[in-house]
């Protein structure tokens, strides 16, 4: 216990240190990064830590969580509506009607194998070529709608809280095929899937400008909390400016990102509460034993399959909301800026790092990791300009440290990986034994 | 007449051919995944950096190359270059296994610990090219560009339809022809081969029968680096080398691993045949081609393309799909659940 609690004050030191160091805002900047990688560090912990599957589609999830974002509160475009709604309707209609067909073909056909592929297969392309009809003169309608800065459906115009909750829909909703099309097939095959699905949804996000301006981005999407401009008008925040000595600027953006904490707090608090009592629960033991013996589970008549699609749904819920989070932190949906290295392998860095299985251990995890990430890159400017005086101007060494502080990190986070799986496998805060029964 | 000859040169030009050579790198990438799997037992994440840091290693050994006034002629100095990467990943490949896989192999880890290990691993490689060459992508291909040119055709052929083959295309589809030949005679007829194939098989039995295991895991590593550099080089000349776009591959080998069934050899082959036409096909606008071979009335309007090219891995994912609902042990694959 005392060990968790150093580490975190450490943690919590080190942000203060950023604070006084370098300036607030960076720091309630860094935190409230921290607070949404703690969400999909949890998302991921339970998968992981607790049911032991490997997903390597966490950035999918995140992608869809932030497509919850737009969809949900952006504000509607009418005109789009009009213009395309009707037969991207009939589009997508087909293209349920084929799959249903696809179905019961599969189904009818099962004594036949190759007939049954060929008529599928046939089936699918019929489809697909006669949806098109409709889809593309639909999309191509929607898309040339006030191109510069609409273009897209636009969303519901609704509260951007909750877009979170959809968030969490979007990432279960995602993961429930994949889980179900890999439950029972080896590790390697359910982390080849959810790699895949993630690169597709990001594939679909990029190019799919009717959806959500696919590279164009989805900006000026609406806050959880007040603007900076509308605060420095308030009294009580110039005459809080003036009592702290700062720059009434800095205190109007100390005061929004505080309000982002505040929120992100809130749901991460609710998302622990609630993973620590199934922790506690009869469900967290019987993951746990899934996870530790499986065979053994299996005898115990435990459903494996089953537990695993519940944890693995449960998990990308999670990261959805997180990614929801982070998009309504950014306050722009910007598709090219999802990459694998950053929302799905710097995550489970996240979790292995902190403890997996202990979710005291991922939350610290999420916040150490993303702390270095951030300051990986000052201290690598630090040490190239450090590094400048000590060596000759066409040192390579100092040529490589100048160009790649931010790429040095990648390094660095896969060296932290490598070592903590090979010197401290459990994590910083390694997941507690129970006691075994006297 | 002419009609039918223009279709088929057309298909030739535009699908068969660049099938091929893309087929042919993808397979050279996924008996590397395969190889590891069967040998090591596990799926690598760290393979298509290998591809890139393979490739990025040979530019930098071309450039100094031709520094020194070597050149091929009409080939590509890069193949030369090549020969120097080899030993520098295969080196790099059994360091890592040295300094990480072989303590998870003692301890007997989980399949899952690998491949998160292979993800640091991925990490690291992943700065190292980004510190070595650059974000920036590069062309490094010298030499002729084409063996058959689409004017030249013309000329000698006087139909409306060009024929071209680039060199790096031929280039490819030989190398990859002589690479698994040559695999396939080690894997066959060499004793190294047999037991590298026993100990894939039954690793309790070899280890028996007094197969040096370590040597096995040193061997593999060895072939797995001339395999990613011949693939990660032959797709560099033939698209072009850009760093991160070769993580975009990772998805189609193993698709093609698995689709082959993991640990197959064969199957690695057919597996990337298949995910290689498969992504072509359903990204290739069939108008033209359509347009030759049916009557005038019946020419599409449309374009004929049922998904655009930016969709092309998704078609490897959608193979991976249903092959995972079909037969999850893959076509040459040993059922394992």
């Amino acid at each position: 216990m005392s060990r968790t609690v150093l580490l975190y004050a450490a943690m919590a030191a080190a942000l203060l240190a950023v604070g006084l160091l370098q300036s607030w805002p960076l720091a309630l900047t860094i935190l409230n990064l921290c607070l949404i990688s703690v969400v999909m560090a949890l998302g991921v912990n339970v998968q992981w830590g607790v049911a032991g599957m490997f997903n390597v589609g966490t950035m999918g999830s995140a992608a869809a969580g932030g497509l919850a974002v737009v969809l949900v509160s952006a504000p509607p475009v009418r005109a789009a509506w009009t213009t395309g709604g009707g037969r991207l309707a009939i589009a997508a209609s087909i293209l349920l009607a084929t799959t249903a067909l696809a179905v019961v073909i599969w189904r009818g056909l099962s004594g036949n194998p190759l007939l049954r592929g060929v008529a599928v297969a046939a089936t699918g392309l019929g489809g697909v070529l006669l949806a098109q009809h409709w889809f593309l003169p639909a999309t191509a309608a929607i898309e040339a709608v006030d191109a510069a800065s609409a273009g897209y459906l636009g969303g519901l115009g609704l509260p951007v809280a909750l877009s979170w909750v959809v968030g969490g829909i979007f990432g279960a909703a995602l993961a429930w095929p994949i889980g179900r099309l890999t439950a029972g097939l080896r590790s390697d095959y359910l982390a080849v899937a959810t790699f895949g699905i993630s690169e597709i949804i990001l594939a679909v996000l990029r190019n799919e400008e009717w959806l959500a301006r696919g590279v164009k981005n989805v900006t000026g999407l609406p806050r959880p909390v007040p603007y900076e401009t509308d605060l420095q008008a308030a009294i009580w925040v110039q005459d809080l400016s003036a009592w702290l000595g700062w720059p009434l600027r800095d205190t109007a953006s100390v005061l929004v990102k505080l309000a982002y904490a505040a929120w992100f707090l809130a749901v991460l608090l609710v998302i622990w509460w609630a993973l620590d009592r199934l922790s506690h629960a009869p469900w967290g033991r019987m993951m746990r034993a899934i996870r530790d013996n499986e065979e053994a589970a299996r005898a115990m008549g435990k459903d494996v399959a089953r537990r695993h699609l519940q944890a693995f749904v449960l998990g990308s819920a999670i990261v959805g909301i997180g990614g929801a989070m982070l998009v309504t932190l950014d306050g722009q949906f910007t598709a090219g800026s999802y990459q694998p290295l950053r929302f799905t392998f710097l995550i489970w860095v996240m979790v292995i790092v902190g403890g997996s299985g202990n979710h005291r251990g991922a939350i610290l995890g999420a916040f150490l990791i993303w702390f270095v990430w951030v300051q990986a890159e000052t201290a690598g400017l630090w040490l190239a300009a450090t590094g400048a005086t000590l060596l000759a101007p066409d040192n390579p060494i100092r040529l490589a440290l100048e160009a790649g502080p931010a790429q040095l990190r990648y390094v660095l986070m896969g060296l932290i990986l490598v070592l903590v799986m090979r010197f401290s496998p459990r994590g910083l805060i390694p997941e507690a034994t129970p006691e075994p029964p006297k | 007449m002419s009609d039918v000859l223009n279709g088929l040169l057309h298909l030739t030009s535009m699908l068969v051919i660049p099938g091929l050579a893309y087929g042919s790198q993808l397979a050279l990438g996924a008996l590397g995944v395969t190889l590891i799997f069967g040998v090591l037992r596990f799926s690598s994440f760290a393979h298509a950096e290998g591809l890139s840091l393979g490739t990025a290693l040979t530019i930098l050994f071309t450039i100094w190359l031709q520094g020194h006034g070597v050149s091929l002629g009409v080939l590509p100095t890069a193949l030369l270059g090549m020969l120097l990467a080899m030993p520098v990943m295969a080196l790099i490949f059994i360091a890592t296994d040295r300094a990480l896989y072989r303590h998870f192999r003692r301890i007997n880890a989980r399949a899952e610990v690998f491949m998160i290990v292979s993800a640091g691993v991925m990490l690291m490689m992943n700065g190292v090219i980004r510190l070595m060459i650059g974000a920036d992508g590069r062309d490094f291909e010298d030499g002729a560009r084409f063996i058959v040119s689409a004017r030249g055709f013309r000329d000698w052929s006087g139909l409306a339809e060009p024929l071209v083959i680039k060199t790096s295309q031929m280039l490819t589809i030989a190398v990859a022809v002589l690479a698994t030949a040559g695999l396939f005679w080690f894997l066959g007829r060499t004793q190294a081969g047999r037991s590298m194939r026993a100990y894939a098989d039954n690793r309790n039995l070899a280890l028996l029968s007094g197969v040096d295991p370590d040597r096995i895991v040193r061997l593999t590593w060895v072939l797995v680096a001339v395999l990613s550099v011949l693939a990660g080089v032959l797709f560099g000349l033939d698209k072009g080398y850009r760093p991160f776009v070769y993580q975009q591959l990772l998805l189609p080998m193993f698709a093609a691993a698995v689709v082959g069934g993991l640990g197959s050899p064969i199957g690695a082959i057919v597996g990337s045949m298949i995910v290689a036409f498969s992504e072509l096909a359903l990204t290739f606008a069939w108008k033209k081609a359509l347009a030759y071979f049916l009557p005038a009335a019946m020419a599409p309007e449309s374009m004929m393309q049922l998904l655009s090219t930016e969709y092309k891995f998704a078609v490897s994912f959608l193979i991976l799909v249903v092959v995972l609902l079909v037969r999850p042990a893959g076509l040459y694959g040993k059922v394992s659940r």
